[in-house]
Formats: C-alpha cells, structure tokens, sequence
C-alpha cells in the first residue's frame, strides 16, 4: 500500500501555532536572552522549557509536546564542534534524524520538528528560527494530535463513573 | 508527605515586565493554579523587599516550593535561591519561570500575546517545580595554583597579582618571551610613554618571582576537571637550550650563519638568526633554536651555536616535555590578532612597497627595530615626505569586521605624531570616525590638530601607483571622498601606515572549546555578563583578560587583569566551591547492563562492572549533561534536577491552555456503543 | 454446593488467538486453574453466550483475563460489559495492553484500510466492488456487522485496567504468577504491571559490550555469532528497552528482541526510548553520515513501535482524503535541515 500520508489540516480558526522549544542551557537559552535583552521581537508562538544540553534530549519529551497539543518542537543547542559538554548537540542531531524518520511514517510533516544551533552570541540566529519555524508551522496547519489522545486521567474519570 | 503549598510571584521589573504583560492579571491567574497556596506580583522582585516577602511567605504560609517569574536564571536564580535557604527552603524546591527576557521583551507590541505566554511559562514552571526534590550542592576544594594563559600584558598583570597576594601560579606563553604585542611598540598613548620602559620591570617581575612558576615556548594541550580541580596537560617545547647552563650571553646567535625573516617579533620587516632571543629585554633571557630554519637539522651540519657556547648549554636532541599540572582557576590571557591587510587588495599591501601595516609602522619607530627607529620607506634610506594613516582597515567593514577595534584611532593619533616628530612629513588620517574616548584622549587627538595633522573624513577607496597628473608621479595616491567636502580627493603620498582591525587569535575557537568556554561568531571569548560579569565566563573557574575578550587598549586590558586577578584570589579565599548538584545517578539495582551509556560520556565518567553486570556513575566526574540520562533505554539513570518527571511536567504546564488541556487536562472518554 | 469458587472469565477481542493458547501452556496445571475457579465464561473454550454474562450482577465475576485490542463496537461493548461485571479486570497480553499487532493498522485509517483491502490490494479480486456494510437486508432478515473503527484502541483507553500482563503471548509462568497473586490475595497495587522491571538484556546471556553501530543489518543478511550481543552486532533488538519476563526467547535463537513485554516500568513511550538509545550509538557526526546509518534501518517507526502503537505518545495525521482533491503539501522524504542553520 501506498503511503501517501500527506499531512491534511483543518485550517487555523481562532488558534495560533504553538511551538515547544527545548534549549540548552550554555548556548541557545543565552542566544534567547540575548534576543529579549536585545529587544529583537519575534512570534509569541514559542514556549520554552530548559535543559543542560541538548544531549538530554529524550525524543519522549518531543512527541510528548506534540502529543499534548503542540504544533511543533524546535529543539536548539550549541553548534557542532562547540558544545559545552563535548558532543552532547551530536547525540541530539542522531535522534532528531531518526525521530524525524518516524514521524514521517506517521504522516507528519518533519518540519514540525526541527534542531537548530545558536551561539550564546547569536540572538538573531534564534530570532529568526522562530520566524522561519513559525512561519512553517503556520503553513502546515494544526496538528491537533490530541484529537484521538487518550492518557492516564481516564482512569480517575472511570473511577468516578464506577462509583 | 505534606501537602504541596506553591508560592508564585510575578515581578514587576518596573515597566520592563508590568509595561507588556499584564501582571496582576497573571497574579489572580495563577492563584487559581493546582497546589499554588500564594500568588503574587510586586514592583521588583530582586530588591530585598521582594526577596523578603518570598522569605515571609516561606515561614508563615509554609510555602513547599516556590516559582519567581522575572528575569533570566541567568540572571537572579541564585539571588532567590539564596532567599530560600534563608527561609529554611531547600534552594532546589525554587525555579524560575524567565517571563522577561523570553516574553516582555521579545512580544513588545502585543499585550495579550505576551501575558498569555507569561501564564504558558509560569504554568510550566509551577508544574516543573512540584516534581523537584531537595538537593544539596557538592562541595570540591579549590586548588590554590593558578593557570593563565597567555604572557602578554593582561597574563603579566594577573599572574603577578595573584603572585603578590601569596599564591601560586603558572603563566603559560607559547613564544619564547613573554611580553605580547606591548613589547613590540615603542611608544604608548596618549602619554607617549615609552612601552618598553613600563613593561620590561613587570617582565622581569614575573621572571623572578617565587611564586610564579614561568612556561614560555609551551601551550596548553588538554584541560579537563572542573572548577577548583582543573587537571591540565601542557606541552612545553624544546628550546634545544640547556636553561640549567644558558647564561644568556648571546655567543650563539652572534654566531648563528641562518638569517630568517622574523615575521612574528619585527613583523616581517626584521631579521634573526635561526638561534635567536625574540628582543632583547626577553623574560627568560634564553634563546631558542627554531628548528625549521636551522641548518644542522637541514643538513646535519654546521653547529656554530654549539662550539662558541661558553657553557655547553646547546642541545640538538631535545625533546617536548609534556606537563601534567593541577590548577583551581584558570586565567585565559591570550590576546589578538592583527587583521591581515591583504584581505583588502585595493590598499595594495604586499604590492605596493610603501604600504605599511601598523605593526610594521610600530618596529619602524622602534629604536630596537630593524631600522634603529628612523621612519623611512621600505628601501631603508629615504624618509618620507608625506604619510597617509588610513582608519578602519578591517573594522567598521560589513565585508570584514563590523566591529570598531577601539585602539586604532589612537594608535593612528600617536603615529602620526611620531611621523611628524621624526620626519617631519606631512600626515594625512583617513577616518570615518575619530573615537578617542576615555582620560586625556581627546586632549591627545586636538594636540595632534594643533600639530597640523590633516584629518580627511572618508573611507579610502583605492591606494594606487598609477599616476594621473604629473604630480602624482612615483607616489602612492590615496583616493577618497572627503564627506565634509563632498568631493573627491586624490592625495599623493609616499607611504601609507593601514589601521588595521584587532581580530581574535587565528586559533581562538579551538582554544575556546579546549576551555570549554563560548567564544563569539567573530571569535572573542564570551564574558559571564557583558556589563555585570566581564572577566568570567560560562564556565565556573575560567576567567578571561584583555583582547582576547574583544578589542581593548592597555589601560583597559591591565584593568582586566587585575579584575580577574582579584576573581581567583576570592576563590581561593573561599577555599571551597559549591557546584550544582546537576548529576546522573543510576538505579544499579534496576540497570540491566545494555551497555547503550558507556560510551556516550564526554567525560568517561561511566563505568561498566563485569561481576555485577550493571553501570555506575562516577560523580566526581559526571557533569550532569543529561546525555546517558536520555539515552537509557530502561530509563534507569536519574538526571538530578531535570528529572524526566519534571520535564514532561513542565510541558503539560507549557501547553496548559492548548487544545483539549482547555477544560483543565479533562479529555472525553470513548463513549460505549449503543 | 459447599465453598463458593472465585469466578473467572476469560475474553479474546481484537487479538490473533494466541493469547487463549497461551492460558493452555500453563500445560497441566490447568486443572488447578479449574478446580480453583469457577470458569464462568471464555467463549474460545467453553459455551458461554453474551448473554449469560450480562445477567450475572454487576461485580459478580472477580477476575476477568481480557486479551485483544478494541478495534470495533463489538470488541468495546465487549470490554464495557466485562468491565462491568468484573471486580478485578487483567489487560492480558501485548494487544489488550499496548495495542500490538492489530495497532499497526492505525499508521492509517479505516478509510485507507478498506480501499487496500477491498479494491487496490494486488491479490483482490472484487469486480463488483462490494464493501462490508453495517446492515444489511437478506430474506431472513436484516443482519448487522459492528462498526469498525478507525483508530485501534488498547483496552485501557476504553474501560479502567486494574492489572496488565504483558507479552505476546504473556509466559505461562507469569500466567500462573498472576493468578496465584489474586488467589492469595496479595495483589499489587492498582495499575502494575505483573512482572519485572528490568530489561531482555538482564537474561540475556550474550556478551555485551561498548556500542558503535555503523550499519544495521536485516537478519537475513549475516549470521550472527552465538555469543555476542545482536545489537553490537548491528542486529536491531529491542531488549535493551523491553521488560524482562520471557527469559529472552528470541535472542536465544539469534533473533532480536521484537519488543513484545512492552517498556519497562516507568518509561512513557518505549519506541521513544528506543529511539533514543540507538541514535546515541549510531556512529556519525553529520546529518549525510548519520542517514547513511540510518538508510539502513528501513521502518523505523514499525520496528520501534510493532507492539505499542496505540498505546504510545504517538498520532497519525489526518490523512488525504481518498478522493484526492486536497491540495498538500508534499513530505520530503528525508528530512533537511535548514542548509542555513548547518554550521
């Protein structure tokens, strides 16, 4: 069988996309202080969340964005070569790679999940990724993956149906 | 287990939050959170009156966990922290939720954007904050020794503060002689002091002192540790010189048949022997074989040094000393860069004789330079009857640089005066802007006006040979539009001095990352804060002085110095640092030894044991990078304060108000067929 | 009758049946299970109609193994009533559990499904075109076929589970672990999952080492050595993120671990750890060498999740309709990152 999993989205209505970003600690959350200290003004689509490095990457957390409604996840570090703990940004670029092959196999877009470096110099570095992904995201549409979701608050509801 | 008490307080930071997020509206928001027993917002909260109210709160509510929503951890994590443990809170139960610098700041224009993304955040943070457990942070001792890198006047002036203040230290500096690029100049702005004469007692200083341990013609290979335990492997190069039997006599490279260009010390515009001493005041006072451009190690013959060495002191076999050092701080000192001129062809450097580098400029003054310090053209007789100085020659340039390199209108302003002095030749500054400030700057610059100095505001287009009118002829001509003007001038000269940029060192990135520290997409190495923070970095114990840090006079380098200097003595004072208890610890009891972490530590810190078939950690090594906590398959390695529990918390908390998590994390159960 | 007998049932939903063979590998001890229950329904072995369950009352039934995924009316209205009537409701095996093998079918939709299956697939032969209908009127009547779904659900995600035994099929020894659990009473807490919680590699008894894998190879393609791990050898196993419990049957056989037990305890998403874990040990520090390394492992998605589709983080998208007007955006096959952002 074919697997023509193109994405097809509903359109925005009253939503904006929403974005999770996981930034490392020594590079890309700097770059994201030095935006705001900057005063660079991006989309208010991104919502961040930190980590050491990006070596800490678990792709659980990334489905788990998507999962609980996020139309993307932007994952920054620091750049090849500079990263404070040696190649922690490596291992991350190794499973974003094969994360983004399995989502591909579930017809999402792998664009909505990006990995992206930026220097703790490099405020419009991260400026304009949050555009461009912003900009991508917008164009691909919702993902609502939470429209068939089921998680583990059932239980308490079925208790409470039980009595 | 008692009941979870959150207190949340919004700061005001005066208008930098209040003036874009509506912050009392996020108050009664988050008052309303799960386990949030206090919501607050007030006008600043890192003054002591909001670090006291977080302590009041802490006591008389019996706040479990706090979140403070403000500014950057960057930025005041450890001043709430510190507020917690006051208040008898464990430091760990705090997390800041950034609504400053990730919201305020960057949705300026929109109200209801940046509040709602101020809830997103402190939701998270609330969420994130409720998974954390009390840590307690790790105590190492600092060790006393000192490593700066770097022997120019910024590593001079460190080590010999740290020195004087009773601790040991050991400057590293890859050339033969200490003393950088001030050793070079012969003249200092705006005093006009002579460079040698100020820098040569510090020199010898350093190499007499007891405490300081000297390592020139030697570089740092290896750093690993942390801070107060820094373990570094240097490689100290053979001299091919007996230091125990040189007396410093200068027999050998009288002797010495190789003359080379010396294109580091004189710029290219000097020679030297193949055994040479780089000047003359050189600390040490030994010289060193260059070993390239030696003849006995061409064709095994030759040996001049070796027979008129009064001491025996030459040794041909030699080899590189590897060095094995522990130090509690370390100093990065390493200096610039000189923009290399020929990157701009249109200024004819290396085409057109006459044209001069700076430092070139700086040995031709030099009364030890090649010249004896007459100012004269590349010829060596003819002095010059007019010099242009053009600005800017690789800064102020999108093409190259797009930074001002600070030093250079001096530098130019002191050229042209001792241009003048010497030759008195007519001298032309090229500038975009004249930048002369701080103490007596501008004083110097309205001198040099009264001197007669012609300033010309423009950027030169072209240095050309090509005469158009008769005068022109066997000159250079500087062509520029003068923008006070409006016109176009075509200046004649016969020698042109190129202001060029100071750049990071050639190798700066790779040194940054031996450090482990940042370093900019130019190369200058990142400071902790640049205003607040300027000589520490990133990484606890690395500390960074002088132009390495970006361009900078002497005035402001030895400033720097001692500012680092001063960072490492209240460390070492300390005794002891405190380091964030950010650690993998493995459940041994749950691993199944797969094997998939050993290999994934930076820092080896992993270990597999045979007999138990399980990994261990070793905590003294591990750094808390997160990586094997990721990558266990049977999610048995536990990453202190990012806890997997804590993370997948903070995205709920993140995505509070996005799709079905609307009706508060209720979703509708498939309904039973009928 | 003298001592009332705890009352068991048993149920097969949507699963392949092995799960019911698997209850009989318990092999003699079968008649303990007998004389120490009353079987009071397990339609696969024994005549027991519907409707003899839903006149018991509610709770009646105190432990009821219930195997199978929920991938229509039936199989949900099924697990609805079994819930009902039962005090203790065990999700038995990986397909009541985590969805397994049927879940697969929700990397597409039943719109998709019934296309391939009764049109496009090479080997259907349907001229006329016909499709399953939920009623249909024959002479004697009107028949009706239960509503099939389009997602496949794990029995969790219909009806509260008060215990799950995982595997495909679950080890006879964890069966009889399980009850013996509920005839002693000593029951763990609501919600466990019977069984251990370390991983196929704790009885695995191949040699482990440090891991670089350069390629990944298909089992027909080397022979693997006896001693050495698969994974180091480049064979995909999922035993490095799978709970122990089967004694490491397939690696025994020089097969890799499929991953049926499941994530161990505590892990959200196994196929999401999975992931993790073997990027980390792919050699290759560029995006074209790591793909290189990565082309290798074709299906990534059904080899991370065979066994656990629904019950993971994991959505499809909404799929193109079959009529094929959408207009969509085309999915690059390999994904590239943003040649400005490479370093």
């Amino acid at each position: 069988m074919a697997h023509d999993y193109n994405e097809f989205n509903p359109a925005w209505e009253e939503r904006t996309p929403v974005i999770i970003g996981l930034l490392c600690n020594w590079c890309s959350y700097r770059a994201a202080d030095l935006a705001g200290t900057s005063r660079f003004g991006y989309p208010a689509t991104l919502r961040d969340l930190r980590i050491m490095c990006t070596g800490r990457l678990d792709p659980t957390f990334v489905v788990k964005a998507l999962r609980e409604g996020a139309d993307g996840v932007l994952v920054m570090g620091c750049h090849p070569g500079q990263c404070h703990y040696d190649a922690g940004n490596y291992k991350a670029m190794r499973r974003m790679a094969l994360l983004r092959r399995t989502l591909v196999q579930l017809g999402v877009h792998p664009d909505r999940v990006q990995l992206a470096w930026a220097s703790a110099s490099q405020g419009t570095v991260f400026t304009e990724m949050v555009k461009n992904m912003t900009e991508t995201i917008a164009r691909l549409g919702p993902l609502n993956w939470q429209d068939t979701a089921f998680d583990e608050s059932q239980h308490k509801e079925m208790e409470a149906i039980r009595g | 287990m008692t009941e979870n008490r959150v207190g949340v307080y919004i700061c005001h930071c005066g208008h930098n939050i209040a003036g874009t997020v509506d912050v009392e509206e996020v108050a009664l928001w988050a008052a309303g959170l799960p386990h949030v027993a206090v919501s607050r917002d007030y006008k600043f909260m890192c003054s002591s009156l909001g670090q006291e109210l977080v302590e009041a709160d802490i006591k008389e509510q019996h706040l479990t966990h706090v979140v403070v929503a403000a500014c950057s951890p960057h930025m005041h994590e450890p001043t709430f922290r510190q507020a917690c443990e006051r208040a008898g809170l464990n430091p760990y139960l705090f997390e800041m939720a950034n609504i400053r610098e990730h919201a305020s700041w960057v949705h300026p224009n929109d109200r209801a954007a940046a509040t709602d993304k101020a809830k997103a955040i402190i939701s998270g943070s609330v969420r994130r904050v409720l998974e954390l457990s009390p840590l307690e942070p790790l105590r190492a001792p600092i060790h006393e020794t000192t490593l700066v890198v770097g022997g120019g006047i910024a590593g001079i002036n460190t080590a010999l503060e740290i020195a004087n203040a009773g601790h040991p230290v050991v400057l590293v500096e890859r050339e033969p002689s200490i003393g950088g690029h001030m050793a070079q100049f012969d003249k200092t702005f705006p005093t006009l002091d002579c460079a040698a004469c100020i820098l040569t007692p510090k020199m010898f200083e350093v190499g007499m002192h007891p405490n300081i341990k000297l390592l020139t013609y030697s570089e740092v290979e290896q750093v690993d540790g942390y801070v107060g335990n820094f373990t570094v492997r240097i490689r100290k190069k053979a001299r091919k010189i007996n230091t125990e039997l040189c007396t410093g006599c200068g027999d050998c490279w009288g002797r010495c048949p190789a003359k080379v260009v010396d294109n580091i010390y004189e710029a290219g515009i000097g020679y030297r022997t193949a055994i040479y001493r780089q000047f003359p005041q050189a600390v040490p006072k030994y010289p060193v074989i260059d070993v390239e451009t030696c003849i006995y190690y061409k064709n095994g013959k030759c040996k001049a040094c070796e027979k008129f060495c009064p001491t025996g002191a030459i040794d041909f076999d030699q080899e590189d000393e590897i060095i094995l050092m522990q130090a509690g701080n370390i100093v990065l000192a390493t200096g610039y860069d000189l923009f290399d001129a020929r990157r701009i062809p249109a200024y004819g450097y290396g085409r057109l004789a006459n044209v001069f580098t700076s430092m070139e400029f700086e040995r031709l003054t030099n009364a030890t330079g090649p010249t004896g310090g007459k100012v004269v053209l590349r010829d060596g007789v003819t002095a010059p009857e007019s010099v242009a100085i053009i600005h800017c020659v690789g800064s102020r340039d999108k093409n190259y640089n797009v930074y001002c390199s600070a030093t250079c209108c001096m530098a130019a302003l002191k050229f042209a005066h001792l241009v003048k002095e010497k030759t008195n030749a007519e001298v032309y500054n090229f500038y975009i802007d004249m930048r002369t400030a701080f103490k007596d700057y501008e004083a110097f610059y309205i001198r040099l006006m009264e001197e007669g100095t012609h300033f010309i505001r423009g950027r030169v287009a072209e240095v050309t040979d090509a005469a158009r009118i008769p005068g022109e002829e066997g000159k250079l001509i500087v062509q520029a539009e003068d923008t006070l003007v409006g016109k176009q001038r075509r200046i004649p000269v016969d020698m042109v001095i190129l202001m060029g940029a100071m750049e990071p060192k050639d190798d700066a990135k790779e040194v940054a990352y031996r450090f482990g520290i940042g370093c900019s997409e130019a190369g200058f190495f990142t400071e902790r804060h640049p205003k607040l923070d300027p000589v520490a970095t990133m990484s606890e114990g690395i500390f960074i002085a002088g132009a390495c840090q970006g361009p900078k006079d002497i005035p402001a380098t030895v400033g720097q110095g001692a500012a680092a200097a001063a960072r490492v003595l209240s460390l070492i004072g300390q005794g002891v640092v405190e380091i964030e208890p950010v650690r993998a610890v493995i459940d041994e009891s749950r691993c199944s030894g797969c094997r998939i972490c050993n290999n994934l530590c930076p820092y080896n810190a992993i270990d597999y044991l045979e007999e138990e078939g399980v990994s261990r950690v070793n905590a003294a090594l591990c750094k808390g990078c997160g990586t094997c906590v990721a990558a266990c398959p049977s999610q048995v390695i536990q990453g202190q304060h990012y806890t997997f529990d804590s993370l997948m918390s903070q995205i709920e908390g993140l995505l509070y108000d996005v799709g079905n998590n609307q009706n508060g994390h209720v979703r509708v159960m498939e309904p039973e067929p009928v | 009758m003298a001592e009332q007998k705890p009352k068991l049932a048993l149920y097969w939903a949507s699963s392949c049946g092995g799960c019911e063979i698997s209850v009989l590998a318990v092999h003699e001890k079968i008649l303990d299970v007998a004389a120490a229950f009353d079987i009071v329904f397990w339609p696969c072995a024994m005549d027991f109609k519907e409707e003899d369950v839903a006149a018991m009352d509610d709770g009646e039934v105190d432990v009821c193994l219930f195997n199978g995924a929920i991938r229509n009316d039936d199989n949900a209205h099924m697990a609805h009533l079994m819930r009902r009537k039962s005090k203790v409701l065990v999700a038995y095996g990986s397909c009541a559990m985590e969805g397994c093998i049927p879940g697969l079918a929700n990397f597409t939709d039943r719109e998709h499904m019934m296309n391939f299956i009764y049109h496009d697939s090479p080997s259907t032969d349907n001229p006329e075109g016909i499709e399953p209908q939920m009623r249909t009127t024959v002479p004697e009547g009107e028949l009706t076929l239960p509503e099939f779904w389009n997602t496949v659900k794990t029995l969790d995600q219909v009806v509260p589970v008060d215990y799950y035994l995982p595997g495909c099929p679950p080890e006879a020894k964890w069966t009889l672990a399980a009850i013996e659990a509920i005839l002693s009473g000593q029951l763990p807490p609501p919600g466990s999952v019977i069984g251990m919680d370390v991983t196929v590699c704790d009885e695995c008894s191949r040699t482990r080492s440090e891991k670089h894998i350069k390629q990944f190879y298909r089992p027909y393609e080397i022979i693997p050595e006896p001693d050495i791990c698969l994974l180091d050898q480049g064979l995909f196993c999922a035993g490095i993120a799978t709970r122990a419990g089967c004694g490491a049957l397939c690696p025994q056989v020089n097969m890799g671990c499929r991953g049926c037990y499941g994530p161990n305890e505590g892990v959200v998403d196994g196929g999401a750890k999975l992931i993790s874990a073997l990027a980390s040990v792919v050699d290759g520090a560029t995006p074209e060498e790591i793909d290189a390394v990565l082309e290798t492992l074709p299906d990534p998605a059904g080899y991370f999740y065979r066994f656990s589709l629904p019950h993971s983080l994991l959505r499809r998208t909404h799929l193109v309709g079959s009529n094929g007007t959408r207009t969509v955006e085309k999915i690059t096959a390999t994904p590239q990152l943003d040649p400005k952002l490479k370093d």
